[in-house]
């Protein structure tokens, strides 16, 4: 597996000291060097990287890592469950009041995404916890910033109290608690306006703010790209409010995070979700342990394989599947893998989240239209072309018809049928394999079987070492 | 041990005051003083943690000064090189007094900032009609600014019109629009959801025919790995050069100053799409030191054109180095 950057830098390390028969105390100095580099590169905060490499250093002393066969790589893991640790180690959940309603204050620095929070947020506890949320508007600030919040309202399907910018944020808030308990609702996002943690009038503002909500939550919404600041900022928030968890967005970027780790070690709280995109539905809970991957480049499997689970449907995949194995497979069926593919979101999102594929992808050039010109290409097809692959690729005539339609060129339609084809072949091989070999619950336990016997004749004397059969 | 920390807070003192000894200078940094060091008092007294050993040149010495340099967010990079070019330095000069490391850590900032150029802070505006474009990552405050440039360009009696390039997202429209009213200079709009680049294209025959000297171009907030929205700004930029020749005559990247490392790739990939001619750092009147700018400059020669140090619409500077400096180490004199 491809640790990218850490890895890279420790294994750059090791090198030099391969040879030696055992690793001195400099040694062990030096690789301390790189994982700290490898952090401060990351954005988290360099108190927060000294603490740290110090309980990595005694971690890796005390478990000997050292005398392992590949000391770089234990020596990521001891960073990367460390990093987990400090990050929560669990999975954070959310949970509403028990009865009655569940009000939510949002707060940050400017630009660092409350309003969409705000939407994104309301939408996903509707989505999970059934409640019918109301968006109140308190920042009466930023120009434009109340429209702003309405609009998401209206994209969500979500009402929206605002009072326009001539009403002070305080009163705002009371007659919306006062709107929402005669009107039913019971999930409250309060959307407040970005403000410096050092900005004094400001603060004061969203104490009384506080005072005057009382909510259940207060979260802290901060930029996933924020460098060395973040410990200032979440200790400032933390401090003026008492923060009941935090936020972290933009993480779609290429950002490794850092920060996440730096307001974490300062607020003790749990960050309970993060935002993935400019689309309302770009949102999910925190994962530590993916996190912790992020910010040692290591890629990020388990959030590719949750969004594969969530957004396939299991009865489209299986009927998919048998005509894949029939050799039925034709441009219908293609036609639905691209939209499972798409409904997972962005391609080079999905392929960020594959280890080592970032690095890779520095410099590959992945098209998202690419899909968009295949789906045009197939929908110029008639509906028995579809049904049928082989008319195109017997009929010149069909594919240049099916380019022009499509606007794309014949070779691209040339591509597409190589593509099918291949995707056909590779199904044949896949259907010949004897499904009794194959344990439905343990599709592995074939593959691992010979190794066990292997290791398990090695101890006999008699064959030591020997190969008879 | 508590006089060694102090023989190294005169190290580090003593090169500011050096720096801003003149009345005239210290006025000119007052407002940077203001925004870049309302908290003397961060989470953790930089200074104590800082410097906590002796005064003679030692490798813990060269960490700290590591440590400060990252601590404001310089690239790792970037602060890597400088501290092994003072090594070096140190070495071939044979120094042994940690005092004389100051003026090499200067010089070595200046020499690195300046690379032997004459830094052009000014906004390129000398053109029949001057095409400002602004571009950056979400949330950086790419709408308040344009509002801050308006003003001054309009203190400087040009007829600015402002074009609200961000179709996009929710309310950006207006927000500018305000900002104009604020201003008091021309605006042009289409409905949301247009595309950007028509946007400019029909801004630019308006202002052609309509006498405008300035036209400052905002664009939807945009993270630099998304291809299609690179792919967007890129045709952005070439419609507007297709209309006048030289065309965007300043192409800025704003840059938020709590940004990390992630500056500089924002900086590698939006010069590679649209080839910025500056950065204007914002938010500069909170605690962060925005040193990736540092960074952007030296790695890819982009200069810092202005700062944004507060909300008011005054609150826009061009950007001083020696000043800059000055605000870096400000929490420790």
């Amino acid at each position: 597996m491809a640790f990218d950057q850490l890895s890279d830098r420790l294994q750059m390390a090791l090198r030099r000291m391969t040879g030696k028969a055992r690793l001195t105390d400099k040694d062990i100095e030096e690789m301390m060097r790189e994982v700290r580099l490898s952090l401060l590169e990351a954005d988290v905060n360099f108190k927060v990287v000294k603490s740290f490499t110090q309980e990595i250093k005694e971690k890796a002393l005390n478990e000997k890592i050292l005398k392992g066969l590949n000391p770089s790589q234990q020596v990521v893991k001891v960073v990367h469950e460390a990093l987990k640790e400090l990050l929560g180690g669990e999975t954070s959940v959310f949970s509403l009041k028990a009865q009655g309603t569940t009000t939510l204050m949002l707060t940050g620095l400017q630009g660092s995404g409350k309003t969409t929070t705000a939407g994104k947020l309301a939408q996903y506890i509707r989505k999970h916890h059934k409640v019918t949320p109301l968006l109140v508007a308190l920042d009466v600030y930023r120009p434009a910033a109340v429209e702003q919040l309405k609009t998401i309202g209206e994209q969500l399907n979500i009402d929206v109290f605002e009072k326009g910018i001539d009403s002070k944020p305080v009163d705002i808030a009371k007659e919306a608690l006062l709107y929402a308990e005669k009107n039913a609702y019971n999930f409250i996002v309060f959307d407040t306006a970005g403000r410096l943690h050092i900005d004094e009038d400001m603060m004061d503002e969203i104490k009384q703010l506080k005072a005057t909500i009382d909510p259940d939550e207060i979260f802290l919404v901060l930029d996933a790209m924020t460098g060395q600041d973040a410990v200032s900022v979440a200790d400032h928030f933390h401090q003026s409010l008492g923060i009941t968890g935090s936020i972290i967005t933009k993480l779609d970027g290429d950002t490794r995070g850092g920060a996440a780790l730096s307001l974490r070690k300062v607020t003790d709280v749990p960050i309970k979700f993060m935002g993935l995109g400019e689309k309302l539905d770009a949102f999910d809970v925190f994962h530590p342990e993916r996190m912790a991957s992020r910010i040692l480049g290591m890629g990020d499997v388990l959030t590719l394989i949750d969004k594969v689970t969530e957004n396939v449907d299991e009865d489209d995949m299986m009927n998919l599947m048998e005509k894949m194995m029939s050799g039925k497979y034709n441009y219908n069926d293609f036609l639905k893998q691209l939209k499972m593919i798409r409904r997972m979101g962005s391609l080079g999102g999905l392929m960020k989240l594959i280890p080592g594929m970032n690095k890779m992808m520095k410099n590959a050039d992945i098209d998202e239209k690419q899909l968009v010109y295949i789906e045009a290409i197939i929908r110029s097809m008639t509906h028995e072309e579809r049904k049928k692959p082989d008319l195109i690729k017997r009929s010149s005539s069909r594919r240049r018809r099916i380019a022009e339609g499509s606007g794309r060129r014949v070779s691209d339609v040339n591509k597409l049928i190589q593509n099918l084809e291949q995707q056909t072949a590779m199904f044949k091989q896949m259907s010949k394999m004897d499904p009794n070999q194959i344990d439905p619950h343990n599709p592995m336990k074939n593959m691992a079987l010979p190794q066990q016997n292997r290791k398990a004749k090695k101890g006999k004397g008699k064959n030591r070492g020997g190969f008879r059969f | 041990m508590a006089c060694d920390k102090k023989g190294k807070i005169g190290v580090i003192m003593g090169f500011i005051k050096q720096l801003f000894q003149s009345k005239k200078r210290k006025e000119k940094a007052q407002k940077y003083n203001l925004g870049m060091a309302k908290t003397r008092q961060s989470v953790f007294n930089q200074l104590d943690d800082l410097l906590t050993q002796n005064t003679k040149i030692s490798d813990a010495l060269f960490e700290d000064i590591e440590e400060i340099f990252i601590m404001a967010d310089i690239g790792v990079d970037t602060v890597i090189s400088m501290v092994n070019q003072l090594r070096e330095t140190v070495e071939l000069k044979k120094i042994h007094n940690a005092e004389e490391l100051k003026e090499m850590i200067v010089e070595e900032m200046f020499k690195r900032y300046v690379k032997e150029d004459v830094v052009d802070t000014n906004l390129d505006t000398d053109h029949p009609l001057a095409v400002l474009l602004f571009v950056g990552v979400n949330g950086v405050g790419k709408t308040t600014t344009i509002g801050k440039v308006a003003h001054l360009l309009k203190q400087k009696d040009k007829r600015v019109m402002m074009v609200a390039g961000d179709t996009f997202r929710a309310g950006a429209i207006n927000q500018l629009r305000i900002w104009s009213e604020r201003v008091g200079c021309e605006f042009y709009q289409k409905e949301a959801g247009s595309d950007p680049s028509s946007v400019m294209f029909e801004a630019i025959r308006y202002a052609k025919e309509h006498g405008i000297d300035v036209l400052l171009c905002d664009t939807a907030g945009r993270l630099q790995n998304k291809k299609n929205l690179m792919n967007e700004l890129s045709k952005i930029h070439r419609v507007i050069g297709r209309e006048i020749d030289g065309a965007p005559h300043e192409t800025l990247l704003v840059v938020d100053a709590t940004t990390g490392q992630n500056g500089l790739s924002q900086a590698k990939i939006f010069n590679e799409v649209t080839t910025l001619s500056g950065v204007i750092l914002t938010k500069l009147d909170g605690t962060a030191k925005g040193g990736i700018a540092l960074a952007v400059r030296e790695t890819l020669n982009i200069p810092i054109k202005m700062v944004g140090l507060g909300e008011k619409i005054e609150d826009l500077e061009y950007f001083d180095i020696e000043e800059y400096i000055y605000g870096l180490f400000s929490d420790i004199v």
